[in-house]
């Protein structure tokens, strides 16, 4: 298979607090110490020379290369800020990088956005020529494809209404079918399922699954870890503006969700730098045990209940308050949310010092791995003052203890709750009935 | 083998790009585009009103005769002998061509960001189908000044149509020219001076009375020349009026100075745009 993709040592700047705020004195001035071969009179004074270059630069993306075969799907992961969204507008040629350079083979379309260039006057047959050639259709291709992105989009009754008409769903529909019927050789795909319903971001991925088996190269961001895992063959995980991990989607899902180094040692969150709230009072360290009291990140499948035990230092009395504790899977989907306000309908008031909690969960977890989110919220307000979003891991095992059975398929769903089966069987009377002459 | 692997390559993306880099063979391709946008800008103008495409009829219309009652029955300007309303028609509709192709244009990033941001096309794409777009409402106009034209032709009035009548369309490409190379200069620098942006409407009016429309060049004192001399649009309205009326005063040679110009204008016009182009997603 050929690289179709090669970013090579690509970086951005911007130049922090020019942006938009250049006034035609200010580049005069500039050019005229240039000129005389004096410093820069609008950089910031402090500092050498050289930390002042860097002091009003902002390094979106530091140094980032990477490879993409043909027919490849490709992820690419990173908090907020990242770098993610410079990489792919300079991938779609929205923005030109600071240095290095981009080569590319085939016919490229990306997808910033759906929707792109649509007119409200216009109605949904019309934006679909439209937004059609925007995106890099000829208008034979269109024409060609017109019955087949209609009958996606599902709004067939509306094609001639003007697209302001339409809610924001069918909008979103019809958009996205026009960009689904692109045939670039290379797709570029950003955070665009994060629209729509359930069913329809359903039928995206699939039809994005589609378009990955028929051997285009895609690379695709999003926040949506369940669905880089599903779509991609591999991931890159980009942090403040370098790669910091290329992989397969499991490794490096698995590495982005681990909590930095320094933070790894198993329950102490003193300080832990992945948090929220106003700080009255914080959790100091959480651990998980079994139903005899010891420690463990290990449980069987169908093992209750699982203990979670925190330590809080309140430094401010707070007279009334709401403990969280929420479960999440590594992918970063929440499973359950319990609050003390479920078992009891007041809240709780904690005085200044040391507290310890215990919350035993009576739940039966599907074979994987979960995650413990604590939080303390004022009551009733709800203004948060200590959130940990990734508190500490545990792991529920596929085989069960003692004679209770295993957990018999793949892992499907997140929660195995207590059903309480009926099962009858109906009488024969409709044999009867047709053995009727 | 590793060779091998390295050709084929259909897209380079670099930091820099040369000022004469201007791709028009890419922009070529993208001529459905072209062709969708000035449908658009057309249909899209005139859903839900009530006139629809007339406005392109009352416009010039109301304008020159504003200007006929205005300036020919109040100020008393003189019109080198040509009948008044037609006189101020052959002046606003080659202007007005210029004047839209320059107004439109200038908005072209700052406008069209939340496009422009988003996916890329040749970025000429827009300011040509403006231009092109224009070309529509212009032939209109064009049109009724060859009816009324023809009315005073026939009714007897003072019109002598000349030979220079055969240069319209060199006029007519200039004023696309400078209307589109102004244009895109102002668009290119409005990236960085947003101030442009305001200058605009109002530079283009000023320009208008620096340019021969609403007078003949040859009544303008001697003092006053060289102003209307040194304007290359001088020419090109001055050429279009003696062509359909008989008066004007213009020579071969002004019109082939003001060419150049208008070539040099809009070559400066494609340098700053392709230079602003790729990153002014950053500026604005």
């Amino acid at each position: 298979m050929s690289t179709v993709i090669r970013v090579e040592h690509v970086t951005k700047s911007y130049r922090l607090g020019a942006i938009g705020g250049a006034t035609l004195k200010e580049d005069f001035a500039r050019w005229w110490a240039r000129k005389r071969g004096r410093p820069d009179p609008l950089a910031l004074v402090d500092g050498e020379a050289h930390a002042r270059q860097i002091g009003d630069q902002f390094w979106a993306l530091d140094d980032v290369s990477f490879d993409v075969a043909e027919g490849q799907v490709l992820g690419i992961i990173g908090r907020n800020g990242a770098g993610k969204s410079t990489m792919l507008k300079i991938l779609s040629q929205v923005t030109a990088p600071t240095s290095g350079q981009i080569r590319l083979k085939g016919r490229i379309a990306s997808l910033l956005e759906v929707g792109t260039g649509f007119h409200p006057e216009l109605t949904g047959r019309e934006n679909t020529f439209l937004n059609g050639a925007i995106l890099g259709m000829s208008t034979a291709e269109t024409r060609r494809k017109l019955d087949e992105i209609i009958a996606f989009s599902g709004v067939e009754q509306f094609i001639d209404t003007p697209v302001k008409r339409y809610s924001s769903g069918m909008y979103v529909r019809l958009a996205f079918a026009v960009a689904a019927h692109l045939e670039p050789e290379i797709l570029i795909v950003d955070e665009v399922l994060a629209v729509g319903d359930a069913e329809f971001q359903a039928k995206c991925l699939g039809k994005m699954g589609e378009v990955a088996k028929g051997g285009r190269t895609i690379l695709f961001v999003s926040h949506n870890l369940s669905a880089i895992r599903s779509l991609c063959d591999r991931v890159v995980w980009l942090d403040a503006g370098r790669v910091r991990m290329e992989g397969t989607p499991s490794d490096v899902i698995e590495a982005y969700l681990r909590p930095a180094n320094s933070e790894t040692e198993r329950g102490i969150i003193d300080e832990r730098t992945e948090r929220s709230g106003t700080g009255e009072a914080r959790f100091k360290s959480v651990t998980t045990s079994t139903a005899s009291g010891e420690a463990s990140d290990q449980f069987y499948y169908g093992q209750t209940p699982i203990i979670v035990r925190g330590v809080l230092d309140v430094a401010e009395a707070l007279p009334a308050t709401v403990l969280e504790l929420s479960l999440c899977t590594t992918d970063g989907l929440q499973v359950t949310f319990a609050s003390t306000l479920d078992v009891a309908d007041c809240a709780v008031r904690l005085a200044p010092g040391r507290h310890y909690v215990q919350a035993e969960i009576d739940a039966t977890l599907v074979p994987g791995r979960y995650w413990v989110l604590l939080g303390l919220h004022r009551h009733p307000n709800g203004r948060t003052v200590d959130f940990v979003p990734r508190a500490l891991d545990f792991e529920v095992l596929s085989s069960a203890q003692g004679s209770a059975p295993d957990f018999p398929y793949a892992p499907r769903g997140f929660v195995r709750p207590i059903v309480r089966w009926q099962l009858e069987q109906v009488p024969e009377h409709p044999n009867e009935i047709c053995a009727q002459p | 083998m590793a060779v091998e692997l390295d050709e084929g390559w259909t897209t380079v993306i670099t930091p820099h790009r040369g000022w004469l880099d201007w791709r028009l063979k890419q922009l070529w391709g993208y001529r459905d585009l072209i062709s969708l946008f000035v449908w658009r800008n057309f249909v899209a103008a005139y859903k839900q009103t009530i006139l629809g495409p007339a406005w392109h009829v009352i416009q010039p219309l109301l304008t020159t005769i504003t200007f006929t009652i205005v300036f020919g029955n109040i100020a008393r300007l003189p019109t080198g002998g040509a009948p008044p309303f037609l006189f101020y028609l052959a002046g606003t509709v080659p202007w007005s061509y210029f004047a839209n192709n320059l107004t439109n244009t200038a908005n072209t990033f700052v406008g069209n960001a939340h496009l422009l941001g988003k996916v890329y096309f040749h970025r000429l794409v827009i300011p040509i189908s403006i231009a092109i777009s224009n070309l529509v409402s212009f032939g209109i106009q064009l049109a009724i000044f060859l009816v009324a034209l023809a009315y005073y032709a026939v009714t007897g009035a003072g019109v002598h149509m000349t030979a220079w009548a055969w240069m319209a369309p060199v006029f007519f490409l200039m004023l696309a020219g400078y209307g589109l190379g102004g244009g895109i200069i102002v668009s290119a620098l409005t990236t960085r001076y947003r101030d442009l942006a305001n200058l605009v409407a109002f530079g283009v009016q000023l320009l208008m009375y620096a340019t021969p429309v609403i007078y003949p060049a040859s009544s303008v004192p001697a003092k006053y020349r060289w102003v209307v001399g040194l304007n290359p649009l001088t020419p090109v309205i001055e050429g279009f009026r003696r062509g359909f009326l008989g008066a004007g005063e213009v020579t071969l040679l002004q019109v082939g100075a003001s060419f150049g110009v208008m070539v040099v204008v809009l070559a400066v016009g494609l340098m700053l745009f392709t230079h602003v182009e790729r990153t002014f997603m950053d500026t604005v």
